[in-house]
């Protein structure tokens, strides 16, 4: 999931009894499945969730180019250069389709990255690790990528009409990136050497916890996901996109070769999915809080592109305005 | 990017076909607009032509407009071909 722990600003949700006209035609209208529109009444509550929920979304996808953009110079072909960054131009795309949906809620694009620059702003905790080597940038399309079209594919069913048409048109080229991933790994453990194969298990070993995190903590401990499911803004919860996850993947894993860093994974036949530990969530709370392996660097990197790029958007500006006097004073 | 203007994007699939509104980007003049725009909705073939148009040059009926604006053509049935039965020795038609 690429926005985590969103807040609803609702301690519980309300029933149709206790809602205003509006409001409660509001919820008939999600209830019935018919998309909200920018200029559609919305409550506030619906409003500001929906910003944080995909400014979040919109900031994941942009800080998630970084930790790729450090192989960039190092991929170990020229294919894989080009697969990688058309992969990362993907996601700066899918920054700004995000950025537009939320932008038709009134928000306002620079004080939005103002906020995550600032650290005032999340986004998800899974682009606070780091990249170590080659086989990550298999295991990042892979795990990552695949857990976020576990939650995407969800989220073009959300209530509200410009997010969900940013989520169809996110999720037709996500597979890509997933699918490079894995070959990157399928092609280190069939033709690479014992160091090389050794580099998968890392690279697994280190980002399977990671990737399971990006769900968010337990239905249970998730005071806002109530509200967000009977807003449709959510449309299955954390532990059931979780478990959708593992299950997919467990197989892919075993393909693959390799293992998880969980002893407790195991196919549960009475059930049909897999049992599997449970998740350190001291780490996955310390991560949001900002003190993850790379949550200042990221933010630093981010700050840097903006301040350097500066002057280019100045001069964007100014030739823009030249243009324009040339062209009245002709 | 605050004296940046927002231009809304239409894009041709292929020939023959109407440009269709696939989203909107940020530019500091249109010629920018149009190289962002190919960009961010055509890295996979998705057009063979673009329109870039200054958002605030659109003028949208409100959602909330739609039963005064849209009303008046709901009871004329007799705008649809299926309003007219023929026989059915006529055929086709």
């Amino acid at each position: 999931m690429y926005a985590q722990l969103v807040e609803t600003g609702a301690k519980r949700v309300k029933s149709l009894d206790e809602m205003s006209p509006e409001e409660r035609a509001f919820q008939e209208k999600i209830d019935a499945e018919v998309k909200i529109e920018p200029k559609n009444w919305m409550p506030e509550g619906y409003r500001k969730t929906l910003v944080r929920q995909i400014s979040q979304h919109a900031h994941s996808e942009v800080v998630g180019m970084l930790p790729e953009g450090n192989w960039v110079t190092r991929a170990p072909t020229l294919k894989r250069k080009l697969q990688l960054m058309a992969k990362i131009q993907d996601e700066a795309g899918h920054g700004l389709y995000l950025y537009s949906a939320m932008e038709t809620l009134g928000a306002d694009r620079d004080e939005e990255i103002e906020k995550l620059h600032q650290g005032k702003a999340k986004y998800s905790s899974i682009f606070n690790y780091p990249t170590l080597n080659w086989a990550d940038m298999g295991a990042v399309g892979w795990l990552v990528d695949g857990a976020a079209i576990v939650n995407q594919v969800v989220l073009q069913r959300t209530s509200y009409g410009p997010y969900s048409r940013a989520m169809i048109r996110i999720c037709k080229e996500e597979s890509f990136h997933q699918r490079q991933g894995y070959q990157i790994l399928l092609d280190m453990m069939r033709e690479g050497t014992e160091e090389q194969k050794q580099m998968v298990q890392d690279a697994i070993n280190r980002l399977w916890w990671p990737a399971l995190m990006m769900f968010g903590p337990h239905d249970d401990e998730s005071p806002n996901s109530q509200q967000s499911m009977a807003w449709k803004i959510k449309r299955k919860s954390n532990d059931e996109l979780r478990q959708m996850f593992i299950d997919q993947t467990v197989p892919q894993l075993e393909y693959l070769g390799c293992t998880a860093p969980d002893p407790d994974l195991k196919w549960n036949e009475e059930t049909g999915h897999y049992d599997f530990g449970e998740i350190n969530w001291q780490e996955f709370y310390d991560v949001l809080k900002g003190n993850g392996p790379c949550n200042r660097e990221r933010i630093k990197t981010r700050k840097n592109a903006i301040d350097e790029g500066a002057w280019v958007r100045e001069a964007a500006v100014a030739y823009a305005k030249k243009q324009k006097q040339r062209a009245e004073a002709a | 990017m605050a004296e940046w203007s927002l231009y809304e994007v239409f894009v041709r699939s292929k020939h023959g076909l109407n440009h269709k509104h696939v989203g909107s980007v940020h530019a500091s003049d249109a010629e920018m607009a149009m190289e962002n725009a190919r960009d961010l909705y055509t890295r996979r073939n998705e057009g063979v032509s673009i329109w870039v148009v200054p958002s605030d040059a659109i003028t949208a009926s409100a959602s909330d407009e739609k039963e005064v604006l849209f009303d008046p053509s709901e009871d004329k049935v007799y705008r649809h071909a299926s309003f007219y039965k023929l026989p059915d020795e006529v055929g086709h038609m």
